[in-house]
C-alpha cells in the first residue's frame, strides 16, 4: 500500500505545474467514470434479466406454481370437514376464489413478461423479496435473511482457504523462482497437472482416508451435532470440520498456481532491468521487491480481487460433498425447489460485487501502475 | 506435416508428455473396446435394466481382484441351475403319473466369511395345483437342516435371509450365517468348509407339472469392477464412461476454443460495433454465475448430455479466452502480410479464415488440451450433483450413486475409487500433455 501512495504523491506533485492539464485530467476521469458506470450498470441489468428468464424457464415456473396452488387448495377443500356441508357448486366457486387469492399473492395474475420487469426492478434495487419454498433456519422466508444466514459459512471456509492459499502460493512461487531448477521446483512442476481435478474430487479421497478409514476427522458438516455450547468449543469443533475442506482446496490449487506464479515471476526476472539491478550488486530481497514484485503488482492485485469475489459465491459441488451449509449448496437447493427469488437474489449480489470490483480495478491499476492513465487512450476499450 | 513431426519429436523429450500420451492412448483403446464389446443400445439396456437382468449378481460386491491382496478370501457368487444342468435334476413318476422331482445343488465352500445372501428362483409349469417343494440343507459334517416347505407358484423367489421361521430354527442366527455354522446356538464362528448340498424335493399333483430351480449363493466379490446397489456390474459404466468423458471433454474444449478464436478474429477485424458488441457480451457473461446457470439448465430444461454440452460451450465461449485471443489478433492485424492480403483485394472472411485464424492455431493446441480435463471433471461434477444424463452410464454417475448410498460410510471404497481413479488419470494425462505442449509452443516458456 505504501507504494500506492507514492504514485498518488507523484500525481499530486505534478499537479501545480500544469493546472490546465489537471482540470483536463479531472474532466477526463469524470467522463470516463460516468460512461464506465453506465456501461457496467447496463451489463448488470442484462445479466440479471437473463438470469430471471432462465430461472423462470421463460415463464414455465409460473405454470408449475399454478399447479401446486391448485393441488394444495383442492387438498385443503377435500380434507377440511367445514367445507363438507357446502354444495358442490358453492365449493367450486369457493375453491376458485381461494386459488385466485393465492395466485394474486404470488403475483401470478399478471402476465410473465410484465412481472419479469418487476422482478428486475426489485432485484436491481436489492429488494430481494420472499422465497417461494425455502426458509431460513430461523423460519423466515425473506430471501435476504436466507442468504445472510448462509453467507458466514461460505465466507469462513472460502475466505480462510483463498487468502491463505493466495499468500502461500506467492511466497512459494517467489522462493521457487529464486531457486529455479532445484528439486522443489521440479516437484512443483511435476505435480502441477494434479490441479486438473477440482477440490471436491480430492475431498472424496480425504473423506475416505481420514473419516472412513482412520475415523479421526468428521465426514462433513460445519460443527458437531449437537453444537458445543461454549464459544471456544464451537470454534474448535468448526476448526476440526474445516481441516478436510481446507486440505482439499489446497491440494487442488496450490501446485498449479504456485507453478504459474513462479513462471510469471521468472519471465519478469529475465528482463534487462533485473539483470542490471543484479549487476549493480543489489540485495536479492531488494531486487525481488523493487524489480520483480513491483511491475507484477497489477496482475497480483487483479488475481487477489477476483479471489475475494470468488469467496462470495461458494461452490455448490464442494459444499455438497462436505455438507457445508454455505451459499453454493443453498443455490443448488433453490434450483431443485424452483425457488426463483433465491436464485435471482444470489445472482444479483454476485453481479453487483463483480461489477463494483471491475470498476474499482481501473482505479487501483492507475494507483499501482504509473503507466496506466484512467480514461486514457486505453480507456476506450472499457 | 513437418511441423507436426517436429512437435512430436520435441514432445518425446518431455517424460510427462510421453506419460500423458500413453494414458490417452490407453483411454482411447478402452473406449474403442467398450464400444465394440458392448454396443451402445446394449449398454443402455443393461445399465437401465433392473433385477430382471441382474438378479444373478450380488449387491455391493467388491471387485474380484481384491482377493489377490486379501489374506482372507471373500466368497464369489455360486450359481447352480437345474435347467442349465449345473444342478442335478431327477424325475421319478409315481403310479398316478405325477412327477416327483429332486433337484440337488452341490458346491464347495472354502471361505472364511459367510455369503451376504442366498436365493432360489423357481420356475414351474402347472395348470391348477401348485407343486409342493421341501428344501433341505446338508452341511459338510453330515447334518441335515430343514430349510423350508411351501407351494411353488409359477415364478417364485425364496430368499434365505427373509425366512424368519428358519432363523428361529437356527437359534436366531440369520439363515445365510446359521446354515454355515457348526453350532448355530453358539453364535457366529467361522463357516464350516467343505461341500454343501441343497436338496429340493418337489411333489407334484398333476401329470405334466415341471419345475426348475436356480440356486444363487451371492458372493462378496463379483466381476472385474464389482457391483452397485442395483446389482449392476460397474464394469459397464466404467467402460462406457470412458468414451463419454473423452467425447464430452474433447467436444467442449474444441467447441469453445475454435468458436472463441473465430469470434475474437471477427471482433478484431471488423472492429467498430461488432467489436464493442462482442465485448459487451463477454462482460454480461462474466456477470452470469457459470455453475448455477448450468445447474438450472440441468434441472429445469433437460438432463441430456448434449444440452448440457451446448450450454457449457455457450457459457465458456465469451470468457477470458476471447480477451487473450483478441490481444494477440490486434498485433497480428498490423502484420505486413495482412496488409498484402488486403492490397490484393482479399475478402474479410478470407482474411479471417485464411490469414488471421491459422496464425494463432499453435497457441490454440495447448489451450485446447489443457481445457479438456476441466470439462471432463465438469461433466462428473454435474453428475455428482445428480444432474447427469439419466440414460448414460458415466463415471460421475457411479460416484453419485455411491455418495447417495453412503458408500464411504459403509466401507465400499471400490465403488468410489474406481471411477475416481479413471477420472484422475484422464485428467492428469491431458493436463500433462497440455503443459508440455504449452512449453513447446509458447516461446516465452521455453526452458522455464
Amino acid at each position: 500500500m505504501s507504494e500506492a501512495t507514492v504514485s498518488v504523491e507523484e500525481i499530486k506533485g505534478q499537479a501545480p505545474v500544469k493546472r490546465k492539464a489537471a482540470t483536463r485530467t479531472l474532466s477526463r476521469v469524470a467522463r470516463y467514470t460516468g460512461t464506465r458506470l453506465v456501461i457496467l450498470f447496463i451489463t448488470v441489468v442484462i445479466g440479471v434479466y437473463l438470469t430471471i428468464l432462465i430461472a423462470n424457464m421463460g415463464g414455465y415456473v409460473d405454470q408449475i406454481q399454478r399447479g401446486q396452488i391448485q393441488e394444495a387448495v383442492s387438498m385443503q377443500f377435500a380434507n377440511d370437514p367445514t367445507f363438507k356441508t357446502l354444495s358442490a357448486e358453492e365449493k367450486v366457486t369457493r375453491m376458485s376464489e381461494t386459488i385466485q387469492i393465492q395466485e394474486k399473492r404470488l403475483g401470478l395474475d399478471k402476465p410473465f413478461l410484465l412481472r419479469s420487469f418487476t422482478f428486475l426492478r426489485n432485484a436491481l434495487t436489492l429488494n430481494l423479496g420472499r422465497a417461494l419454498q425455502m426458509a431460513s433456519d430461523s423460519g423466515s422466508k425473506q430471501v435476504k435473511l436466507i442468504i445472510l444466514e448462509r453467507l458466514p459459512a461460505t465466507l469462513v471456509l472460502f475466505g480462510t482457504a483463498n487468502l491463505l492459499l493466495f499468500f502461500a502460493e506467492l511466497i512459494i512461487a517467489l522462493s521457487l523462482s529464486r531457486q529455479y531448477g532445484s528439486f522443489m521446483d521440479k516437484v512443483f512442476i511435476t505435480l502441477s497437472p494434479t490441479s486438473a481435478a477440482p477440490g471436491w474430487f480430492y475431498g472424496i479421497f480425504l473423506i475416505l482416508i481420514f473419516a472412513a478409514l482412520l475415523h479421526i476427522l468428521p465426514f462433513g458438516g460445519m460443527v458437531d451435532a449437537p453444537p458445543p455450547s461454549s464459544t471456544i468449543g464451537y470454534l474448535l469443533s468448526m476448526l476440526k470440520h474445516m481441516i478436510l475442506p481446507l486440505t482439499a482446496i489446497t491440494l487442488s490449487q496450490i501446485f498449479l498456481n504456485a507453478y504459474t506464479w513462479r513462471t510469471f515471476f521468472l519471465i519478469y526476472s529475465s528482463e534487462d532491468y533485473v539483470e542490471m539491478a543484479k549487476a549493480k550488486g543489489l540485495h536479492s530481497r531488494e531486487i525481488e521487491r523493487g524489480y520483480i514484485l513491483r511491475p507484477t503488482l497489477p496482475t497480483i492485485v487483479t488475481t487477489f480481487t477476483f479471489i475475494i469475489i470468488g469467496m462470495w459465491t461458494g461452490a455448490p459441488i464442494f459444499e455438497t460433498v462436505f455438507q457445508w451449509p454455505g451459499l453454493g449448496r443453498q443455490i443448488f437447493m433453490a434450483v431443485g425447489l424452483y425457488d426463483t427469488p433465491v436464485i435471482v437474489g444470489s445472482t444479483i449480489i454476485y453481479a453487483y460485487l463483480l461489477v463494483i470490483t471491475v470498476f474499482l480495478l481501473d482505479f487501483i491499476y492507475a494507483l499501482v501502475d504509473p503507466r496506466v492513465k484512467v480514461g486514457g487512450s486505453e480507456g476506450r476499450e472499457g | 506435416m513437418k511441423t507436426l513431426q517436429n512437435t512430436f519429436k520435441e514432445l518425446t523429450r518431455y517424460p510427462s508428455a510421453i506419460f500423458g500420451l500413453a494414458i490417452i492412448a490407453f483411454l482411447i483403446i478402452l473406449s474403442i473396446y467398450a464400444m465394440v464389446s458392448i454396443p451402445y443400445s446394449e449398454a443402455i439396456r443393461l445399465w437401465r435394466g433392473g433385477e430382471g437382468i441382474w438378479y444373478k449378481n450380488p449387491k455391493y460386491a467388491a471387485p474380484e481382484w481384491i482377493n489377490f491382496i486379501r489374506p482372507n478370501k471373500l466368497p464369489t457368487t455360486i450359481y447352480l441351475s437345474s435347467q442349465a444342468g449345473s444342478a442335478e435334476k431327477t424325475i421319478t413318476q409315481d403310479k398316478q403319473g405325477n412327477n416327483a422331482i429332486t433337484i440337488t445343488a452341490k458346491f464347495d465352500y472354502p471361505y472364511n466369511t459367510v455369503p451376504p445372501d442366498m436365493a432360489i428362483y423357481f420356475a414351474s409349469k402347472y395348470t391348477n395345483k401348485q407343486p409342493y417343494a421341501s428344501i433341505t440343507w446338508l452341511t459338510p459334517d453330515g447334518r441335515e437342516i430343514r430349510v423350508a416347505d411351501f407351494a411353488v407358484a409359477q415364478s417364485e423367489v425364496y430368499w434365505f435371509s427373509q425366512d424368519t421361521k428358519l432363523q428361529r430354527r437356527l437359534a436366531g442366527l440369520e439363515p445365510q450365517q446359521g446354515l454355515f455354522m457348526l453350532d448355530p446356538s453358539a453364535g457366529l464362528s467361522t463357516p464350516v468348509k467343505g461341500t454343501y448340498q441343497l436338496n429340493i424335493k418337489v411333489i407334484t399333483f398333476e401329470p405334466d407339472t415341471d419345475l426348475d430351480a436356480e440356486f444363487i449363493l451371492y458372493g462378496r466379490v463379483s466381476g472385474i469392477a464389482g457391483t452397485d446397489h442395483l446389482r449392476r456390474d460397474l464394469k459397464i459404466a466404467l467402460l462406457w464412461g470412458t468414451p463419454i468423458a473423452l467425447a464430452f471433454g474433447l467436444l467442449a474444449a474444441l467447441g469453445t476454443t475454435v468458436t472463441t478464436l473465430v469470434i475474437a478474429a471477427c471482433s478484431v477485424w471488423f472492429g467498430g460495433w461488432v467489436d464493442s458488441l462482442i465485448q459487451r457480451i463477454t462482460q454480461v457473461n462474466m456477470v452470469l454465475p457459470f455453475l448455477p446457470i448450468l445447474i438450472m439448465v440441468g434441472t429445469f430444461y433437460s438432463h441430456s448430455i448434449w444440452v448440457i454440452l451446448g450450454a457449457t460451450i455457450i457459457l465458456s465461449i465469451f470468457g477470458a479466452g476471447i480477451l487473450t485471443n483478441r490481444a494477440i489478433f490486434l498485433q497480428v492485424k498490423e502484420s505486413a502480410y495482412i496488409e498484402a492480403a488486403r492490397a490484393y483485394g482479399a475478402s474479410s472472411w478470407r482474411i479471417i479464415f485464411q490469414y488471421l485464424v491459422p496464425r494463432i492455431i499453435p497457441t490454440l493446441i495447448p489451450q485446447l488440451v489443457v481445457l479438456i480435463p476441466g470439462f471432463v471433471f465438469l461433466e462428473a461434477s454435474l453428475a455428482v450433483l445428480g444432474l447427469g444424463d439419466p440414460t448414460l452410464p458415466t463415471w460421475g454417475k457411479i460416484i453419485n450413486d455411491a455418495q447417495r448410498n453412503g458408500a464411504l460410510y459403509a466401507g465400499l471404497y471400490y465403488w468410489v475409487l474406481e471411477p475416481a481413479a479413471l477420472l484422475m488419470i484422464s485428467g492428469l494425462a491431458f493436463a500433462m500433455l497440455g503443459f508440455s505442449l504449452d512449453r513447446i509452443f509458447n516461446p516465452k516458456l521455453r526452458g522455464l
